[in-house]
């Protein structure tokens, strides 16, 4: 919902918070989510997660978040589905140039990455989106990658 | 600039130590010159003739040509349709390539045909919304963006492979350019931005429109102080201006074309005017002497929408050419009959 989603935007630190203590949580959970295993754990992650970040970021599900790095402005809402920025075309009062009742969702994610901690990551050039992720639970992703890194990293020792 | 290594039309310069296209551009550019390109109307025809014409128009004034890619989201002849045409006569394009119609499987294609025609630039843009053309109904495909385009084509030069990992064989060598418009917000952001895209690949930069120099002064002098006009992967900055026909169309575009700014100033001066669409040009002109007043300006990028037999004039009364003589086919001919002449 757009209300709650620029609502968000604008607690961007405070959900900054929120994720930075729940991924550990996950990431913990990595024992249980390969006993269960992770293509059968994915449908019922990608179902909570798809409701949760609908809700209060308007997630379409990309399957490769990146709002940590976007000022918890979800970049998948332009229209034109931009992961590096804002177009020339955003409007002198800062909003959309093809949805003109719609505030930029670029503009948006600058001032959310005002506030957080890790906001430069604004400035780092992001990959474009791999389609075979769409409707796949990007939480799982993560947990699934840090924990194959820990147990090679583990390996090396 | 007449280059003695100037090679037949249709094929390439030789490549200079620190340069990475066989192009003029790059050449006048990393010369110091200041350098003057525009932007061909592509023709809602299958005439190459028209192409032909089109581009005559600017000989002698511009270092290179820009072939746009269904600008405004307007359907035309398309940008690599236009450079096949120029190149052939030993024009320099530079190819825009637009995020919105194609997705990456074309692009990295169109890449390649581009350099192979003899294409030396390449301008990476994310594209006008669809809402914006005449074909609203249009399905948006925006596979990559403005960003991810620059570093897929910046992948395939320097480390000859495809996106998907897969190696070339020869590598496109291209100059690779970007937008920006320093003139639209969140402003605070768009000197990195522009920073991003200069680490995304981007060597040159044609900007949105210029009609408020007060705002680009600040723009450049941010860019400058992020260091981004030094070094070798120094980008080089060439901002947008055109005549405006009318106070009417200055206000209407204003209005309706997405991102270009016109401050009042402007539109009362065009207004206040006897013979409107000469104050414009005047305005140009102007615009143009001031531009190149501003420190770490490389040159400037003429956008004459319908008014493109304006151009060389623009361009003769700015003085910015300071008596160079831009390549045209048949240039040569024409200087050597001059001197014999003499």
């Amino acid at each position: 919902m757009y209300a709650v989603r620029r609502w968000v935007v604008r607690h961007s630190r405070g959900f900054e918070i929120i994720y930075n203590a729940f991924e550990p949580v996950i990431t913990r959970l990595d024992p249980l989510w390969r006993r269960v295993g992770y293509a059968r754990a994915e449908r019922p992650v990608a179902k909570v997660e798809k409701a949760i970040k609908g809700f209060l970021f308007d997630c379409k599900m990309c399957g490769q978040c990146a709002l940590s790095s976007t000022g918890m402005s979800c970049p998948m809402n332009c229209p034109k589905t931009l992961r590096n920025g804002p177009c020339g075309g955003v409007r002198a009062n800062g909003h959309c140039e093809v949805k003109p009742e719609m505030k930029c969702v670029w503009a948006e994610a600058w001032a959310g990455s005002q506030h957080m901690k890790s906001g430069r990551k604004i400035h780092v050039v992001q990959k474009p989106v791999d389609n075979r992720f769409r409707d796949t639970s990007s939480w799982l992703r993560v947990v699934r990658q840090i924990a194959e890194k820990r147990a090679a990293q583990g390996e090396q020792k | 600039m007449i280059f003695d290594d100037e090679p037949t039309p249709g094929e390439g310069l030789p490549i200079l130590p620190g340069h990475v296209s066989p192009g003029r551009l790059e050449r006048v550019l990393r010369a110091g010159k200041f350098a003057v390109t525009s932007e061909i109307d592509p023709p809602d025809s299958a005439d190459p003739d028209e192409v032909f014409k089109r581009a005559a128009i600017f000989d002698g004034y511009v270092d290179a040509i820009n072939a746009t890619d269904g600008s405004g989201a307007n359907c035309h002849m398309s940008s690599v349709g236009v450079c096949a045409l120029l190149t052939r006569r030993g024009y320099a394009m530079v190819m825009q390539i637009s995020c919105r119609d194609r997705n990456r499987i074309a692009i990295q294609g169109e890449i390649l045909g581009g350099a192979a025609m003899g294409v030396a630039n390449i301008m990476c843009l994310t594209g006008d919304g669809v809402q914006a053309g005449d074909h609203p109904q249009a399905k948006p495909v925006f596979d990559l963006d403005s960003m991810s385009l620059l570093e897929v084509a910046r992948a395939m030069r320097d480390e000859q492979r495809f996106q998907s990992g897969r190696k070339l064989d020869t590598p496109p060598r291209v100059f690779l350019g970007a937008a920006e418009n320093p003139f639209a917000p969140p402003f605070d952001w768009r000197p990195h931005r522009l920073a991003k895209k200069v680490a995304a690949g981007a060597q040159f930069i044609q900007t949105q429109y210029c009609y408020d120099i007060p705002r680009l002064k600040t723009f450049m002098s941010q860019v400058r102080d992020l260091g981004l006009l030094e070094g070798p992967n120094r980008v080089f900055i060439m901002p947008g201006v055109g005549p405006l026909a009318s106070a009417k169309s200055a206000t209407w575009i204003r209005e309706h074309v997405p991102g270009v700014h016109i401050p009042d100033s402007v539109i009362k001066r065009l207004a206040g005017a006897e013979k409107q669409k000469a104050e414009g040009r005047k305005l140009c002109i102007d615009l143009i002497q001031e531009i190149r007043e501003i420190e770490g300006v490389s040159g400037v990028h003429v956008m004459a929408y319908r008014q493109e037999e304006a151009v060389a004039e623009i361009i003769q009364s700015s003085g910015v050419l300071e008596g160079r003589v831009p390549w045209y086919p048949g240039r040569d001919r024409q200087l050597q009959r001059q001197a014999v002449g003499a």
